[in-house]
C-alpha cells in the first residue's frame, strides 16, 4: 500500500507540473507541427516515386507521433537530473519511502505526460489526411504507453547517475538523436545500407515506430502496400518493446535505489 | 529517551577524515547547536544522522532508532531543512506541503489543518497559493521550516538554516525557529558558523577538523575565558600597553580596536586602569573610551583553536552556491 502511494505521489507531482506549464505543452506542439507541415510538404513530391503511391505526409505522421512520445518520455525522466541540480531530489531521497517506488512513479509520470502529448499530436492528424477509428485510437494509446514506459525507463537509467545538465545534452546528441534517426520515423527502412539496418534492429525506437505506424495506417493504406512499409509483424514489435522495457527498467530501478 | 545519541561517529572520504569519533547526546526538546568553521564536518555529521550518508565507523540513534539498521524508522521521525533550498519552485507553497504530506503519509484532513497552522506561524498563509519561484530567499526558508515540521518529527535538523540570507532575514528566521520550537516542542539540532546564532541554544558543541573540542551550555563555555574583556581606547595605545605592564603587572593585548585586557572582575579593575593611565604617565595619556563586556563565543573559539571563525568571509564553495542561487532556476 505504502509502495503504491509513493508511486502515485511521484506520478501526481509530474502530472501537476506538466499541467501547470501550459506554455510548455503548446510550445512542444510546435516542433512536430513544423516537421509535419514543412518537412512533409517539402519532401512529399521529391520522394513520391519511392512511396508506392502512399502520400509521404501520411507515412510521416506516425513517425512524428512516435518522436513526440519518445522525446517527452525521455525528457520527463531527465527531470531527475534537474531535481538533483536544484535540490528537490533531496526532499524525496530523505523521505521514508521506497526508492524503487520513486523510480516507478517517475516512469508512470513520464508515460502519462508522453501519452497526453501523443494524444495532442493525434489531433493534428486531419491536417495530413489521416483519420482514426475508435478501436485504432485505443490501440494506439496502448502502444504509446508502452513506448513511453520503455523510453522513460531508458531516461531514468541514464539520469540515475548523471550529475549535470551538460551530461544530459551529451547524451541527447550521441544517443537519442541517432536512435531517433535510424528508427525509420522519417523514411522507410528499405534499401538502406546493411549497417543501418543492423543499427535499426538494435534500436528500441524502431519497434515503437513500426508498431505505431502499422496501427495508424491500418485501413488507410491498402494492405499489400502497407506490408512493404513495415518491418516486423505487430507481435514481434510488441515483444521487442517489452524486452527492451525490462532491460532498461530493472537496472534503472536498481541504480536509482543506490543513489546517495 | 534521548533524541539523539551519537557514539564515536566517524566518516572518511578516501584518506580524508571528515568526522572523527564524534560522541554526544541530545536530550528531548533540546535546542542543540553544532558550531564550527566551514569544512569542520558539520554537514557530514548531519547527513549521517539523517541517514543520507553511512558512517565509516561508530553508531548513532535518532528518535530511538539506529541510523544504519533502522534508517526507514529514523527517516519517519526526522524533519530536515538543508543548506540549499529543496522546494519545487514550479509548484505553489501549498502544493509543496501537500506533496510532503503524501510522502510522509499524513492523512489529508490532518494535513490541511496542520498546514494552515504552520503557514500561519511562519507568516506565509497569504502566499499559500503562490508559486514558490516568486518567493524571496527568506520566504523559501520559512516554507521549508514549516514543511520540515509538517509530519511532526521528533527531531528537526537544520543545516545552516540562515546561510546566504541577509542579517535582518537571518534574525527573522531565528524568531520563527524559536516560535516553532516553543509551539511544537520539537528537538532541534542545527549547524551554523555564525556565533551569535548559537547564543539561544541550550547547549553548543564546537567542532573543528572533524572533532568536538568543547560541548556545554553557552554560559559555561564562556566561563572558560575566566572573566571579563575590557577594551580601552587611548591617545597612544602603544604607550598605554607599556604603562599597564609597568604599573599593574598586567598583560594587555594591543589590537586594531584598542587595548584589550582580560580580567576576572572587570568592573573593579576599571578605576585602577584609569588611575594608572592618567596619573604617573609622562606626558599624561588621554583615555577616549572604556568598554567592558562579557566574553563572547568567538573569544572561546579563539582560545580553543587559536583561530577566529570568520563570520563574514564566505568560502569559495559558499560563494559559488550564493551566486548560483542568485541566477535562480531556469
Amino acid at each position: 500500500m505504502a509502495f503504491l502511494k509513493t508511486v502515485y505521489t511521484i506520478w501526481y507531482r509530474d502530472l501537476l507540473r506538466f499541467l501547470r506549464d501550459r506554455t510548455r505543452i503548446f510550445s512542444s506542439l510546435g516542433q512536430p507541427m513544423l516537421f509535419l507541415i514543412v518537412f512533409g510538404n517539402g519532401l512529399a513530391p521529391a520522394v513520391a516515386a519511392g512511396m508506392s503511391g502512399v502520400d509521404f505526409r501520411t507515412f510521416l505522421f506516425p513517425g512524428i507521433l512516435s518522436m513526440s512520445v519518445l522525446f517527452t518520455a525521455v525528457f520527463s525522466a531527465v527531470s531527475i537530473v534537474w531535481d538533483r541540480e536544484f535540490g528537490f531530489l533531496k526532499e524525496v531521497l530523505v523521505a521514508p519511502v521506497s526508492r524503487a517506488a520513486v523510480a516507478l512513479g517517475k516512469m508512470a509520470g513520464g508515460s502519462t505526460t508522453a501519452l497526453i502529448q501523443g494524444l495532442l499530436i493525434m489531433l493534428l492528424a486531419p491536417l495530413v489526411g489521416v483519420r482514426f477509428t475508435l478501436p485504432q485510437i485505443l490501440t494506439l494509446m496502448g502502444m504509446m504507453i508502452l513506448v513511453a514506459a520503455t523510453m522513460t525507463s531508458f531516461g531514468i537509467l541514464i539520469a540515475a547517475r548523471m550529475r549535470s545538465m551538460e551530461g544530459f545534452h551529451m547524451m541527447m546528441n550521441f544517443l537519442l538523436m541517432p536512435m531517433f534517426f535510424v528508427s525509420g520515423a522519417f523514411f522507410p527502412l528499405r534499401q538502406v545500407p546493411l549497417w543501418m539496418e543492423w543499427l535499426a534492429r538494435a534500436d528500441p525506437v524502431t519497434y515503437g515506430v513500426d508498431a505505431i505506424r502499422q496501427t495508424a495506417l491500418q485501413g488507410l493504406v491498402p494492405e499489400p502496400i502497407l506490408r512493404t512499409l513495415i518491418l516486423h509483424p505487430l507481435e514481434i514489435n510488441l515483444i521487442a518493446l517489452l524486452a527492451f522495457w525490462a532491460l532498461f527498467l530493472i537496472p534503472a530501478v536498481w541504480l536509482f535505489s543506490k543513489t546517495e | 529517551m534521548n533524541a539523539i545519541e551519537a557514539e564515536r561517529l566517524t566518516r572518511r572520504f578516501g584518506d580524508f577524515t571528515a568526522v572523527r569519533e564524534v560522541s554526544f547526546v541530545v536530550g528531548e526538546g533540546e535546542l542543540f547547536a553544532f558550531l564550527g568553521p566551514n569544512g569542520a564536518g558539520k554537514t557530514t555529521t548531519i547527513n549521517m544522522l539523517c541517514t543520507l550518508l553511512r558512517p565509516t565507523a561508530g553508531t548513532a540513534r535518532v528518535g530511538g532508532h539506529d541510523i544504519v539498521r533502522e534508517s526507514h524508522a529514523v527517516r519517519r521521525r526526522i524533519g530536515l531543512v538543508f543548506q540549499d533550498p529543496s522546494l519545487d519552485d514550479r509548484l505553489t507553497a501549498w502544493q509543496n506541503l501537500a506533496f510532503h504530506a503524501m510522502l510522509y503519509d499524513v492523512p489529508r484532513r490532518v494535513f490541511e489543518e496542520r498546514a494552515k497552522r504552520l503557514l500561519e506561524l511562519v507568516d506565509l498563509l497569504d502566499h499559500a497559493h503562490q508559486e514558490v519561484r516568486t518567493f524571496s530567499g527568506g520566504m523559501k526558508r520559512r516554507l521549508e521550516l514549516a514543511r520540515g515540521l509538517l509530519h511532526q518529527p521528533k527531531v528537526l535538523f537544520l543545516d545552516e538554516p540562515t546561510l546566504g540570507l541577509d542579517p535582518q532575514t537571518r534574525r527573522h528566521i531565528w524568531d520563527y525557529i524559536l516560535r516553532l520550537r516553543d509551539t511544537e516542542g520539537t528537538t532541534v539540532f542545527f549547524t551554523t558558523h555564525y556565533m551569535e546564532e548559537t547564543e539561544r541554544a541550550d547547549r553548543i558543541a564546537i567542532i573543528d577538523h572533524g572533532r568536538i573540542i568543547a560541548l556545554d551550555a553557552p554560559d559555561d563555555l564562556k566561563s572558560m575565558i575566566g572573566g571579563d574583556v575590557i577594551l580601552l581606547r587611548t591617545s597612544d595605545d602603544a604607550r598605554a600597553v607599556e604603562r599597564l605592564r609597568e604599573a599593574l603587572g598586567m598583560d594587555p593585548r594591543p589590537t586594531t580596536e584598542g587595548v584589550l585586557v582580560e580580567a576576572p572582575r572587570g568592573d573593579q579593575l576599571i578605576p585602577r586602569l584609569l588611575g594608572a593611565l592618567q596619573n604617573g604617565a609622562e606626558p599624561s595619556l588621554t583615555v577616549h573610551s572604556i568598554s567592558l563586556r562579557r566574553p563572547s563565543l568567538e573569544d572561546v573559539f579563539i582560545k580553543l583553536t587559536g583561530r577566529a571563525i570568520r563570520d563574514e568571509e564566505a568560502s569559495p564553495l559558499e560563494r559559488m552556491r550564493l551566486s548560483h542561487r542568485l541566477w535562480g532556476r531556469r
